[in-house]
C-alpha cells in the first residue's frame, strides 16, 4: 500500500535492468513449462483434434455442458442465420440484462453486453447507449461470420448476464473477472485470476494488459499478480492491493472445473470460470490450448505438476478425489497461511 | 506419439542418404561443391592438309585415346564436302573422311576439347607379349655390347630404360651408340633396345600442350610398361615423370595420318586452353541412372533454381519460430515475401511493401465500415492492391525511378492477404500488435532472403537437390524440440531467478 513496500521496491529495481533474461537452465530447474515442450508433449499428446471443435464453438461447450448439468449463464437464444434476427428481437423485448457474443469468436471480440433500458433502447456495460436497430445489426455482423476466424458464418448466443461477485468489484475495471484453472487429465493443476484493466478495454485477456493473478490451488488466495508479463503489487487503475485476494466458493469452483474432464475428453485443458453474485461458479468456456504465463502468476512451473499426474499408476476415478489430490501435492507452500492457524 | 528410436533413425537416415548422395554426384559427376569453381579446358584442333589428285581421295587420322589425367569430353569435325567416320582400328580409334572427286589443295580440321584432370585414371591393358626384334650387323653388336654393359645396373625396365637414355645423350656418344643413332632416332632406338632385353616398350606420339600455340606437330616420346601402368619417358627432358600438358595421340602403330590419292600431306595442331565453369562440364543429364535437375530444358531449370530456395525460406521459418519465438503473420508468409524480394531486390522491395501495405491498411479501415463478408472483401482488396501498384509504378516512373517498377513482382493476392490480416489484427489487438507480427514477418523475410541470396546456398539448393533431405531432417528435429524458445528467457523474467 505504500511505496516503502518490499516487493514493489523489488520490481522497480528489476524494471530499471533493461535486458533481464533468466537462463534456460534456471528456467528448468524452476520446472516452466515452454511453448514448444507443451504443444509437443501435451496438447499434441493428449488433445485429439476430433474433439477440439467442443471447445472452440462456445454454443457446442454451452449445450454439452448442460448435458453434463455443468453449470453456465443461461442460454436465452441463438441466432443461426440473419433472418433469424427478427424472431430473436421479439424475445429479447422482455428482458433488460443480456450478453451477445459470436459462438466462434476468439479474444472477447463480438461481445456486446447489455446492462439495462433507457429512453433510446439499450445501455451498454460501458455506459454508451445502444438502439435495438443497432443491436440487431450487430446479431446479424455476428452471424455473417464478422467475428469468427476466418470469416465463416457463425452463431450469435444470446445468454444471461453474469453480475459480478462483490468480491471482486474493487480490483476490476468494468468486465468480469474470470478465474482459469488448468486441467490435466481432469486434475487442477493450476489456477489463476483474470483481472480487466483500463488498457485491456474491459477484457480478461492477458495479452491486452489485464492482470493475471496467481491462485493457491488449496484455498483460492492470490500468490503473486503479473501483468505484461512483469509482477505487480497493486491494480494500475483502482489501486487496490492485488496480494490478499481470496475467491469464494473455491472448492465448488474446483469441482466444477474438473467435470470438464469427463465431459470433453481433452486431457490438458483450460476452464474459464466466472463467479456469479447469485448462482456462483459458472462455466464461460473452455479452451484446448491454454497459455503459459499463468506460472508466473502462480511462482511455479507447471511441468513438475504434469509430470506428476504422468507418474500415476491409475487415475483417480472421480472429481473429489482428484482434487483431493491436487490439493496435496500442488497447494502453494504455506507461508503466509501461518498465521491463520492462530486466529 | 512415435517412438524415439525409429524417428532418429529416419532423421539419420535422411541426413546419410542426403550428403552420401551429394558425395557421390560431386565424385562421380563432378558437380562442384561452391559456386564459380572453373576448370581449365584444352581445345586442340587438328589440321591437316594435302594437295589432292583429283580423283578418290581418303584421309585416315589416328584419333587420341582415352587417357588418364585429361578427360576429353568433345570431339567435332570441320571437312566441306567429305564424307566423315570414325572406326575402331587396331588399338585405336580413326576418322576417316573420303571424297569423290577431291582437286587440289585440301584442309580438313578435327577438334577436341579436354579437360586437365589431374585424378582422372583411365585403366591401362597389358600389352601384347614383346615381338621378336631383328637387328642387322653391326647393329646387333654394337646393341648387345651397350645392353651387356648397363643390363648389370639395372632391376627393371624402366631403371634400363633411364641407364640408357643417360648414355644416348652423354657427349662425347660412346661409337656403338652413335652407331645406332645413326640407323635410328633416339625414341625408335630406345624401345628396341628394351624389347630386346626383355621389356615392353613403345613408341608414342604426343603433343605438348601450350596455350595459343599454333601448327604445332606431334613429338615422338617412349613409353616403358611397369606391369600395370605405361611410364613415360621424354627423350628431351630426364627430369619429366609424369603426362602434366601432354596429350598423347598416337599409341598403336606409328604413322598418325594416312592419305590414299593425295600428296604433300601433313598435320598439324593448333590449341588454346580456356577457363569454362565447372558447372558446364558435369555430364550427369541424359546418361545418369539418377533424376536430374539438368535434364530439364533451361526455361523449367531457371524455375525450379527458385523451387529450390523455398525450403531454404521454410526453414528459417520454422528456426524462426520454435527456436526463437518470433511471431508472424500467417504462418509462410515471410517465405512468400522473400521470393518476391529475389526479383526486387531488398531496398526497392521493402520500401514497396510497406508503402503497398499502408495504403492497403488505409482502404482497408475503410472497407471495414461497408461490413463486406470476407470473400467480397478479400478480393476487393486484391483489385485495390493491383490499382495501388499500377499508381505506383506509373509514378515511380514518372519520377524516373525505375526501380519502382519493380512492385509488380509482389504477389497480389499475398498481399492483399497480408493487408486482411493486419487489419484484422489491429481491430483486435491493437497497432502494438500489427507493429510486433509485421515487423517479426519482415524481419523473418529479410533473414530467409539474406539467406537465398548466398552464392553459395543458390548454389546447392539447385545443382544438390539431395541436401534438401538433410534440410528436412532438421525440419522434423526441430519438429520435436521441447526446449524453451529464445524469447521464454525474456517473458518469464517474474520468475525468482
Amino acid at each position: 500500500m505504500t511505496t516503502s513496500d518490499p516487493t514493489s521496491a523489488a520490481s522497480a529495481t528489476k524494471k530499471d535492468s533493461r535486458f533481464d533474461w533468466i537462463s534456460p537452465r534456471q528456467l528448468k530447474k524452476l520446472g516452466m513449462l515452454g511453448m514448444n515442450c507443451r504443444n509437443v508433449r501435451y496438447i499434441s499428446r493428449y488433445n485429439e483434434r476430433r474433439l477440439y471443435p467442443l471447445v472452440d464453438d462456445k454454443l457446442q461447450t454451452k449445450l454439452l455442458a448442460a448435458k453434463h448439468s455443468v453449470a453456465v449463464p443461461e442460454l436465452i437464444h441463438v441466432v443461426s442465420t440473419p433472418h433469424e434476427v427478427e424472431s430473436a428481437y421479439e424475445k429479447l423485448q422482455e428482458l433488460d440484462k443480456f450478453v451477445v457474443k459470436p459462438a466462434n469468436g476468439s479474444g472477447g471480440k463480438g461481445i456486446l453486453v447489455i446492462v439495462g433500458r433507457d429512453d433510446n433502447g439499450l445501455i451498454r456495460s460501458s455506459g454508451e447507449s445502444v438502439s435495438w436497430e443497432e443491436l440487431k445489426r450487430h446479431m446479424s455482423n455476428v452471424v455473417s461470420g464478422l467475428f469468427s476466424l476466418g470469416g465463416r458464418t457463425d452463431q450469435a448466443i444470446v445468454e444471461d448476464l453474469v453480475l459480478i461477485d462483490p468480491v471482486f468489484e474493487n480490483v476490476s475495471y468494468k468486465g468480469v473477472p474470470d478465474i482459469r484453472l488448468i486441467l490435466f487429465q481432469g486434475y487442477p493443476v493450476m489456477g489463476m485470476l483474470r483481472l480487466a484493466t483500463q488498457s485491456s478495454d474491459g477484457k480478461a485477456n492477458l495479452h491486452q494488459g489485464a492482470i493475471g493473478v496467481g491462485l493457491d490451488i488449496r484455498t483460492g488466495r492470490s500468490i503473486a499478480a503479473v501483468q505484461h508479463n512483469e509482477l505487480i503489487t497493486e491494480h494500475p487503475d483502482t489501486g487496490n492491493r492485488l496480494d490478499e485476494l481470496e475467491v469464494p466458493n473455491w472448492h465448488q469452483l474446483l469441482r466444477l472445473a474438473s467435470s470438464c474432464y469427463e465431459m470433453t475428453g481433452l486431457g490438458y485443458l483450460g476452464a474459464d470460470i466466472v463467479l456469479d453474485r447469485a448462482r456462483g461458479p459458472l462455466l464461460l468456456e473452455l479452451n484446448a490450448r491454454p497459455g503459459l504465463t499463468i506460472q508466473v502468476t502462480n511462482q511455479a512451473g507447471l511441468k513438475p505438476r504434469l509430470e506428476n499426474i504422468e507418474a500415476l499408476e491409475s487415475y483417480h476415478p472421480t472429481v473429489e478425489e482428484r482434487i483431493d489430490y491436487a490439493i496435496e501435492q500442488f497447494a502453494h507452500a504455506p507461508r503466509r497461511t501461518q498465521p491463520d492457524l492462530f486466529t | 506419439m512415435t517412438q524415439r528410436g525409429p524417428f532418429l533413425f529416419i532423421v539419420a537416415l535422411l541426413l546419410l542418404a542426403g550428403i552420401a548422395t551429394a558425395l557421390f554426384r560431386h565424385s562421380e559427376y563432378r558437380v562442384p561443391y561452391t559456386p564459380g569453381t572453373a576448370q581449365a579446358v584444352w581445345q586442340v584442333e587438328a589440321r591437316i592438309e594435302f594437295d589432292a589428285d583429283g580423283g578418290r581421295s581418303q584421309v585416315v587420322l589416328t584419333l587420341p585415346p582415352e587417357q588418364s589425367d585429361f578427360r576429353i569430353i568433345s570431339e567435332s569435325t570441320a571437312s566441306a564436302g567429305y564424307g566423315y567416320t570414325t572406326e575402331q582400328g587396331t588399338g585405336q580409334r580413326l576418322a576417316r573422311w573420303s571424297k569423290l572427286d577431291a582437286r587440289g589443295e585440301q584442309t580438313l580440321f578435327y577438334t577436341i576439347e579436354a579437360i586437365a584432370d589431374p585424378g582422372y585414371e583411365v585403366p591401362q591393358t597389358k600389352p601384347k607379349a614383346i615381338p621378336d626384334i631383328v637387328w642387322e650387323e653391326p647393329y646387333r653388336t654394337a646393341a648387345d655390347t651397350v645392353l651387356n654393359a648397363v643390363l648389370p645396373q639395372t632391376a627393371d625396365g624402366y631403371t634400363l630404360a633411364r641407364q640408357l637414355l643417360q648414355r644416348m645423350n652423354t657427349v662425347p656418344l660412346d661409337q656403338n651408340m652413335s652407331l645406332l643413332l645413326q640407323k635410328w632416332p633416339l625414341p625408335r632406338l630406345l624401345p628396341r633396345m628394351l624389347q630386346t632385353a626383355g621389356y615392353n616398350a613403345r613408341t608414342v606420339a604426343a603433343l605438348d600442350l601450350e596455350d595459343q600455340r599454333r601448327r604445332q606437330s606431334l613429338r615422338e616420346l617412349v613409353q616403358v610398361w611397369d606391369d600395370t601402368n605405361w611410364r613415360l619417358i621424354d627423350p628431351e627432358d630426364e627430369e619429366r615423370n609424369n603426362s602434366e600438358n601432354l596429350l598423347l595421340w598416337q599409341t598403336g602403330q606409328p604413322g598418325v595420318l594416312e592419305v590414299i590419292g593425295g600428296s604433300d600431306s601433313k598435320v598439324l595442331f593448333s590449341m588454346i586452353s580456356q577457363n569454362r565453369p565447372s558447372l558446364s562440364l558435369v555430364d550427369e543429364g541424359n546418361n545418369s541412372p539418377l533424376v536430374s535437375l539438368y535434364s530439364l530444358p533451361v526455361a523449367e531449370q531457371s524455375m525450379f533454381k527458385l523451387i529450390m530456395l523455398l525450403p531454404v525460406g521454410a526453414f528459417v521459418v520454422v528456426f524462426m519460430r520454435i527456436l526463437v519465438g518470433f511471431r508472424t503473420s500467417g504462418t509462410f508468409m515471410p517465405v512468400l515475401i522473400a521470393l518476391s524480394f529475389l526479383q526486387t531486390e531488398l531496398l526497392p522491395g521493402l520500401v514497396s511493401f510497406l508503402l503497398v501495405v499502408a495504403v492497403g491498411l488505409v482502404i482497408r479501415s475503410y472497407l471495414s465500415a461497408l461490413n463486406l463478408l470476407l470473400v467480397a472483401r478479400i478480393a476487393t482488396l486484391v483489385i485495390v492492391v493491383i490499382g495501388i501498384i499500377s499508381v505506383f509504378s506509373i509514378l515511380s516512373y514518372q519520377l524516373g525511378l525505375i526501380g519502382g517498377l519493380t512492385i509488380s513482382f509482389f504477389p497480389m493476392i499475398i498481399l492483399a492477404w497480408t493487408i486482411e490480416r493486419m487489419s484484422i489484427l489491429w481491430e483486435e489487438d491493437g497497432p502494438k500488435e500489427v507493429l510486433i507480427q509485421g515487423g517479426g514477418s519482415l524481419f523473418v523475410a529479410v533473414i530467409a532472403y539474406l539467406l537465398m541470396t548466398q552464392p553459395l546456398i543458390e548454389h546447392l539448393a539447385f545443382n544438390f537437390p539431395e541436401l534438401h533431405l538433410c534440410l528436412l531432417a532438421l525440419i522434423l528435429l526441430l519438429g520435436r524440440y521441447t526446449g524453451y524458445r529464445l524469447t521464454e528467457l525474456t517473458r518469464f523474467t517474474g520468475m525468482p531467478h
